[in-house]
């Protein structure tokens, strides 16, 4: 039935080797950027047959595996390299290989005469790749391995620009972080494999065969441990709290591997990751509580830090840590469908949000190198007034903003909003389910409030730079453009196939689409529940709708706001920072969570390296092999004059050896 | 065969004769001269013995002693015209450069 499943990571594989080893030969742009956008086509194809074939299906029979061949065998331990194709892995499919064209596309466009063209085209598409692994792998190793894969991807991306040292920099710190969250990946994998064998016998890491036996599992206790380990990988990879200053660092790749992996695609791979294993994590009630309360708080948190920054890509990059926490919040209510939703959708605006970004770059930064300004041009204090210089990169803008700030009838609000009312309606938290949805109605404002405040800064009022420069400034071609507008439309209509339950049935029973389709991924966890903890309180529906309100009217505050701070009374925000400087300065520097982290865990490694270096290596390393080596020299400065050179000396010294020996035996 | 002891002792006068040659003389062509007289006190050993046990193993071995020991001949002697040909001497305290 899916027997050609197996296509889909390959096209971008043969991308791959063929731009990275050939590429360098065929130095052709169109050439190297349209196997590079074709092989991802090719892929987007075989996905769309994939789900059309999926939705073909009855709902319980909609799970396929397909073994391309056995990859390793080891006494009780079997992985095979084999997809696994169910309602997930088809709407990751989708959102990968779909906005991934989308991307290849735009990157055309925007890489346009950079050295190492085809190098950006052959990590692009090895990235591809090793997504799509992690989407399809149908075990716990092959997961790993598209998780290792697009971490380095990432890192090779990050630091493209490695002449630069912040790059160079960047690459490394998000390598790092990720390192650590994939040895929290690693511990519970190994943990769970462990502890299934040898307490039921159940030796795998296939997910199907895992769902299946979580029955054995008991509730907590080492499935918390086993989850908690998962948690901290997911943190890695998805830029929550602690993890996530690196995010916001690796803006220092290019704007279109910033939209693709560091907005829609990889750094969701976490929200992925608690869909896949959806029946461990609701088996345990803390680690559900971890969850949500991380998401809640990197939403909050990292919202406030987009209020104050004026790097357009980096308001965005902490948009998107904010959003990824309202996933993990989703996850953490035990709303595993709403999360992938809001990744779905997310994944729309996000990209479009970035791609838009890039676009207003790009153009800037050709003004600028017109007229040999070295103004920054990623800077939005220099930008203003592009709405009619860029009309078509404002208008697909606007969208997305109006999508991720959550104003109804677009996709953000039915996603956000499902999110928000499964944080206070969820039967997990108790008393704290209050707490999570105002931390994320207050991030909703926040958000709206620094979306809007991008917008106006970057497209409305004076225009900041020189009118020499302003006059260079000029929409992006076609192939830019494109992309824009067709993520423009879904961050608009994507919202649909998932409507609240309770507006659908408003307007006459339409169902919640998106969450029956995902319905048999999540059946476990959905028995599990039915059998174990109690229902939450039912909630009226006009609460619902309140809440709902209520919502949207903390985004249309938080837009009056920005409109106000910066469109209608431009000193307010000057006045503002006189008035709070500690705040502004702290907000700002982003709560200095970087310079704690140097305090207390850079420094202190660089420090023990260093005693390392000094101390040890070079006093007991060095001293053990230099002292070897003076006592060997001290006894050779001695034994040395055995060696006279003259025979008779030899002769005697062998003839009184043998003197020795036979008079050994001898006289025994 | 109670004669085997006088060879024996023959055979243990010619050693000690050639292992002290070796050992005091300094003309390399005398020393050599002692070696071949080490090998032929073990040549009438080894024939002793065969003659005593009555079996020829011995004397099959005396025979690969002279073939070396004529190899060994060859080689020295032209070492020495070679050392000769450098130092005019044959003296072996002069053979001592190869030392620490």
């Amino acid at each position: 039935m899916f027997d050609n499943v197996w296509l889909i990571p390959l096209f971008p594989f043969i991308g791959f080797l063929i731009n990275g080893l050939l590429g360098k030969k065929i130095k052709n742009e169109t050439v190297i950027g349209g196997i590079g956008a074709v092989t991802v086509l090719g892929s987007f194809i075989v996905s769309c047959m994939t789900i059309l074939k999926l939705l073909s299906l009855p709902g319980e029979e909609r799970l396929a595996e397909v073994k391309v061949f056995t990859w390793i065998t080891s006494g009780n331990f079997n992985a095979d390299i084999a997809f696994l194709i169910d309602p997930l892995s088809c709407i990751m499919l989708m959102v990968v290989t779909g906005v991934g064209f989308l991307i290849h596309v735009y990157s055309i466009g925007y890489m346009h005469g950079e050295e190492g063209f085809y190098r950006f085209f052959a990590y692009l598409n090895l990235f591809t790749f090793s997504m799509l692994l992690l989407v399809m792998g149908n075990n716990l190793l092959l997961m790993f391995v598209g998780w290792e894969g697009v971490g380095l991807c990432s890192y090779l991306l990050i630091g493209y620009y490695f002449h630069k040292k912040s790059a160079g920099d960047a690459g490394k710190k998000a390598f790092v972080m990720n390192r650590v969250g994939d040895f929290g990946f690693l511990l519970g994998a190994f943990t769970l494999y462990w502890f299934m064998g040898q307490n039921h016998n159940v030796w795998t890491i296939q997910f199907t065969e895992m769902a299946k036996s979580s029955h054995l599992l008991p509730t907590g206790g080492i499935v918390t441990i086993i989850t908690l380990c998962f948690f901290v990988g997911a943190t890695g990879k998805s830029a929550q709290i602690p993890l996530y200053t690196w995010l916001p660092d690796a803006m220092e790749g290019p704007t279109p591997v910033s939209a693709l992996i560091h907005a829609a695609t990889m750094v969701t791979a976490g929200v992925y990751m608690i869909a896949r294993m959806n029946y461990l994590f609701i088996r345990s009630p803390e680690t559900l509580m971890v969850v949500a309360v991380i998401g809640a708080c990197t939403a909050l948190f990292a919202a406030t830090i987009g209020t104050a920054q004026n790097d357009i890509k980096r308001v965005l990059a902490y948009s998107t840590v904010s959003q990824l926490g309202y996933m993990f919040l989703a996850m953490g209510a035990g709303a595993f469908a709403a999360g992938i939703f809001h990744l779905m959708t997310h994944a729309f605006f996000k990209a479009c949000l970035f791609l838009g970004s890039g676009a207003v770059i790009h153009s800037m930064h050709h003004a600028l190198h017109h007229v040999h300004s070295h103004d920054d041009a990623q800077d939005m204090r220099n930008m203003g007034g592009l709405k009619s210089k860029m009309p078509l990169t404002f208008l697909t803008f606007l969208l997305a903003t109006i999508a991720i700030a959550g104003i109804p009838g677009f996709s953000g609000f039915f996603s956000k909003d499902e999110i928000l009312w499964q944080a206070f309606s969820n039967p997990h938290h108790g008393g704290l389910n209050l707490l999570l949805w105002g931390f994320g109605a207050v991030a909703a404002g926040l958000t709206a409030f620094y979306m809007f405040r991008l917008v106006f800064m970057t497209f409305y009022g004076e225009c900041r730079i020189t009118p020499k420069a302003k006059d260079h400034l000029h929409e992006s071609p076609m192939v830019i453009v494109f992309p824009l507008i067709v993520l423009a439309a879904l961050s608009v209509v994507g919202g649909y196939i998932g409507i609240p339950k309770v507006i659908g049935d408003t307007l006459g029973g339409i169902p919640n689409y998106f969450e029956h389709y995902l319905e048999p991924v999540f059946k476990y966890s959905h028995e599990y529940m039915a059998q174990h903890a109690a229902h939450g309180g039912h909630h009226s529906v006009a609460l619902e709708w309140g809440l709902m309100g209520l919502s949207v009217l903390i985004a249309l505050a938080g837009i009056t706001v920005a409109f106000t701070m910066y469109v209608k009374n431009t000193e307010l925000p000057a006045r503002f920072t006189a008035a709070f400087p500690a705040l502004h300065r702290a907000v700002f520097n982003k709560w200095f969570i970087d310079e704690l982290y140097d305090f207390v865990f850079v420094n202190p490694c660089k420090a023990f390296g260093r005693f390392l270096w000094k101390g040890f290596d070079v006093v007991v390393v060095d001293g053990i092999v230099n002292g070897v080596a003076k006592v060997v020299m001290g006894f050779s400065g001695v034994f040395r004059y055995m060696q006279s050179g003259l025979i008779h000396n030899y002769a005697w010294t062998m003839a009184f050896g043998v003197v020795v020996i036979l008079g050994y035996y001898v006289f025994k | 065969m109670e004669n085997l002891n006088s060879y024996l002792i023959v055979s243990a006068i010619l050693f000690s004769i050639g292992t002290i040659g070796v050992l005091t003389r300094k003309n390399a062509i005398v020393i050599f001269m002692c070696i071949e007289l080490m090998l032929n006190a073990v040549n009438l050993t080894f024939i002793a013995f065969s003659r005593h046990l009555g079996n020829l193993d011995g004397q099959v071995f005396v025979f690969f002693v002279m073939t070396v020991a004529a190899a060994e001949a060859a080689v020295g002697l032209a070492l020495m015209i070679a050392f000769f040909n450098n130092k005019e001497s044959i003296d072996v305290e002069d053979v001592n450069i190869m030392k620490w």
